[in-house]
């Protein structure tokens, strides 16, 4: 079949294989995965799943061992090149020595956006985060949930079509959590884009995604995946729904199927 | 009100120099110390002043030798540190002698390059200085341009930023409050320097002054000197600082740092 | 180990090498190179052992002793100046005011060149071993105040929440909490004090007219570097050597006390 038929995935992963050399780890194995576009996808799983490794393989910031990795049909080294992709870190990893706006615009410049246009664009983006006002600060000057909405800001300036995110919210407070994950759903579709979410939180997998891929441990592979049918958008009522807890009760017993439980709880990786 | 509280923040240092100054003249009367051990405070200033014209040539001199050895020395150091960053084996390698050779007493170089340079002139007194302030720069550069977080890098990665983009805008900005305080740390070694090379020289700089009136017994212009090389060094110091200040306005942990 | 070995030969190959390029060239800058300005590292180390003048003990027999006496007026000044920065760190740590009033003296002490007091210390204490300590000890102290008032202060408020849920005096917090606390930055500013108690020792013989030690031989070999060159090198090798001895013992004397990482106050 012609390549050019097929609708085309925005993440292509076939039989990827990821060896750490150092100690000799297998951290994933045998990992086949397609991502749609306007997909929200979340990669749950106990420590040791590997599923920041497979984030940061579908970032082409650590290569494969073994099979490839495409994001929007082209390798994942041209795609990183071309900026298809934005990256929000469990530290929302801001400079102390730029001010909030010089942090969102660090994209803008390294893709060579005038001055005018960055200005108008970072403006854009702290009043999408609702951080209006804030362009002088530090980042230190910031809450953690603030600096984390700074962060998205600017994984999201240059409106790639997908975003990759590593445990975002997962040094914050419950409440801060739930509040940003809404935030979150807002610009997803707003922005028509595509998510792949790291977490090691049940509850908030569910509460995203439209699909949850569970993977078990050692070494990393999928598990299984439930497509998550709640409806859009989802509002704060959406968590005390039936159809919600049923959910992540079944994610929850695949979870346990790959014996989380044995190593303490999902969470324990946290921190 | 922010004035007026840098003011009040200030008494008590300016009350314990007051308070110095008294007991220094009271005791020099009551117990009558000679003035080759200690001379009245207002004598040392009287000398600053009736001396003033040879204490500030003499100063001049010496301050150009530790500007100069600041800017060579220090400038060599970071210059080293940011070629040697690029190479992250040989700079590991190298990290170890840089810290041994720190813990060498360098002004015992400060005879040869009497031998190196004309005598006479400015050079072995600059080079002395320069070589206490290399070390100390290169050292901290290095180890400024090297403890960049991983995930800053991993950020930059993500944008496909070269290496020389990541090094402009991720390591030197890393890196500036390390090389600050090796700076301030490099004022005070490039005075000791000077001054100490002066010692082996002939020359007609404050370390000469100072070796030349205690040779003398006039104590009162040794006190003077002593007092033109403190100022000059205060007053490098405070430059240092004042840049520091300026370009490093974001760091949130700047007043901790303070001298390390 | 065999990185460090390497190394160290490389740098020494790079120095002949230095030597050889500028030598055969005759390049003069940014000084003319020959075996006067810069002697072959293999003369440096004959030196060492041949006499240094006709008849006399071998040169590296003088210099040990030159070290050894240099090394305990470094060690003398070393204590005294660690055990008053010390002294005063903790009676700086509890007064704000006590620090407004002293610490920008402290501070400016370190501006005033030692070498130009210590013809003055000199004189004060008469020329002996004992005023060359003292001179050590004035750039021994400054370091280990400012460090060790940076790690009393530097304190998890949690943990002395828990001193204070104990009723603990003042005393016992200085002892049980703050002290413990501020080890590590007690050692970074040790490391720096043992380089300068050496550094402190040589430049107060200098003035002093005490020629028992390396300051003393140095100024001799100075007056004999246009016929021997490689005399004052061997000297430097030795000081360095005795520099780098003191530092290594702090570091030591660390890895046995302090068993957390100390890299984070580094």
């Amino acid at each position: 079949m012609p390549a050019l038929e097929r609708e085309m995935s925005v993440v292509e992963i076939k039989r990827l294989t990821k060896t750490f050399t150092k100690g000799n780890v297998t951290a994933l194995t045998g990992i086949d995965l397609q991502i749609e576009a306007g997909e929200f996808v979340s990669l749950i799983g106990p420590s040791g799943c590997g599923k920041s490794t497979l984030l940061r393989l579908i970032g082409d910031l650590t290569p494969p061992t073994e099979g490839t990795v495409e994001v929007n049909g082209k390798p994942a080294p041209k795609a990183r090149a071309d900026h298809d992709y934005g990256m929000v870190f469990q530290d929302s990893v801001l400079f102390d020595w730029r001010t909030v706006a010089k942090n969102v615009a660090l994209p803008l410049e390294m893709l060579g956006w005038d001055r005018g246009k960055r200005k108008q664009r970072v403006d854009e983006m702290l009043g999408l985060v609702e951080l209006q006002g804030f362009g002088d600060h530090h980042p230190w000057q910031l809450s953690g949930g603030m600096q984390m909405r700074v962060a998205i800001a600017r994984a999201l300036a240059f409106e790639p079509a997908l975003l990759l995110m590593d445990e975002p919210f997962g040094a914050l407070d419950e409440m801060t959590r739930e509040r940003l994950n809404i935030e979150l759903l807002e610009i997803w579709r707003r922005m028509q884009s595509t998510v792949v979410f790291v977490t090691h939180s049940i509850s908030e997998a569910v509460f995203l995604s439209t699909r949850v891929i569970v993977m078990s441990p050692r070494p990393g592979r999928i598990a299984g995946s439930v497509v998550v049918d709640l409806p859009q958008p989802r509002t704060n009522d959406t968590r005390e729904e039936t159809r919600f807890f049923e959910l992540v009760t079944e994610v929850r017993e695949l979870l346990r199927g790959v014996g989380a439980d044995e190593h303490g709880s999902v969470g324990a990786e946290a921190r | 009100m922010r004035i007026r509280a840098k003011v009040v923040e200030w008494v008590p240092a300016i009350l314990v120099f007051c308070l110095g100054i008294v007991v220094w003249q009271l005791a020099i009367d009551i117990f009558n110390i000679q003035k080759f051990l200690l001379p009245k405070p207002w004598s040392i200033v009287s000398a600053f002043w009736t001396q003033r014209s040879t204490l500030w040539s003499a100063g001049w001199l010496t301050l150009k030798e530790a500007l100069g050895g600041f800017a060579i020395g220090s400038g060599l150091g970071i210059l080293f540190a940011a070629i040697l960053a690029r190479f992250r084996r040989v700079s590991a390698a190298l990290m170890p002698i840089a810290i041994a050779a720190n813990a060498v007493p360098i002004i015992a170089f400060s005879p040869i390059f009497n031998a190196w340079f004309d005598p006479l002139s400015l050079s072995p007194r600059m080079a002395t200085a320069g070589v206490l302030c290399f070390f100390p720069a290169f050292v901290n550069t290095l180890r400024g341009l090297t403890s960049v977080r991983p995930s800053q890098i991993e950020l930059m990665r993500s944008y496909a930023a070269s290496e020389l983009e990541i090094f402009r805008r991720v390591r030197v900005p890393t890196a500036l409050p390390f090389v600050f305080s090796a700076l301030k740390v490099a004022t005070v070694l490039a005075m000791i320097g000077a001054i100490v090379a002066d010692y082996f020289g002939t020359f007609g700089s404050l370390g000469i002054t100072i070796k030349n009136s205690v040779s003398l017994f006039d104590f009162e212009t040794a006190w003077a000197a002593i007092l033109t090389a403190s100022i000059l060094g205060v007053a490098m110091y405070v430059a240092v600082s004042l840049v520091e200040r300026f370009a490093l306005q974001w760091d949130p942990t700047r007043q901790e740092r303070g001298t390390a | 180990m065999l990185t460090l070995a390497v190394t160290v030969l490389a740098l020494a190959c790079l120095y002949e090498l230095y030597h050889w390029i500028w030598a055969t060239t005759g390049w003069t800058h940014p000084f003319p190179v020959n075996n006067t300005t810069l002697p072959h590292l293999w003369t440096i180390f004959k030196a060492l052992g041949e006499p240094s003048r006709t008849q006399g003990p071998l040169l590296i027999t003088v210099l040990l002793k030159a070290a050894w006496f240099t090394a305990k007026e470094a060690l003398a000044g070393f204590a005294m100046g660690a055990i008053v920065g010390f002294a005063l760190a903790v009676g700086l740590v509890h007064s704000r005011l006590a620090q407004r009033a002293l610490l920008p003296y402290i501070v400016a002490s370190q501006t005033i060149p030692i070498l130009a007091v210590a013809p003055m210390v000199v004189v004060w204490l008469k020329a002996g071993w004992q005023s060359v300590a003292v001179i050590a000890a004035y750039l021994t102290f400054f370091p280990v105040t400012i460090n060790t008032l940076r790690g009393l202060q530097a304190i998890e408020p949690r943990a002395h929440e828990l001193m204070l849920s104990y009723a603990a005096s003042k005393w016992q917090v200085l002892w049980r909490l703050r002290v413990p606390s501020s080890l590590p930055y007690l050692f970074t500013a040790l490391k720096i004090s043992a380089t300068a108690s050496v550094v402190g020792a040589i430049i107060g013989e200098l003035p002093s007219s005490i020629t028992g030690g390396l300051g003393g031989a140095i100024l001799n070999f100075n007056q004999y570097y246009s016929l021997q060159p490689a005399n004052l090198w061997a000297t430097n090798v030795i000081a360095a050597g005795l520099g780098i001895a003191f530092f290594l013992v702090v570091v030591t004397a660390e890895k046995l006390v302090v068993r957390r990482a100390p890299e984070h106050v580094a």
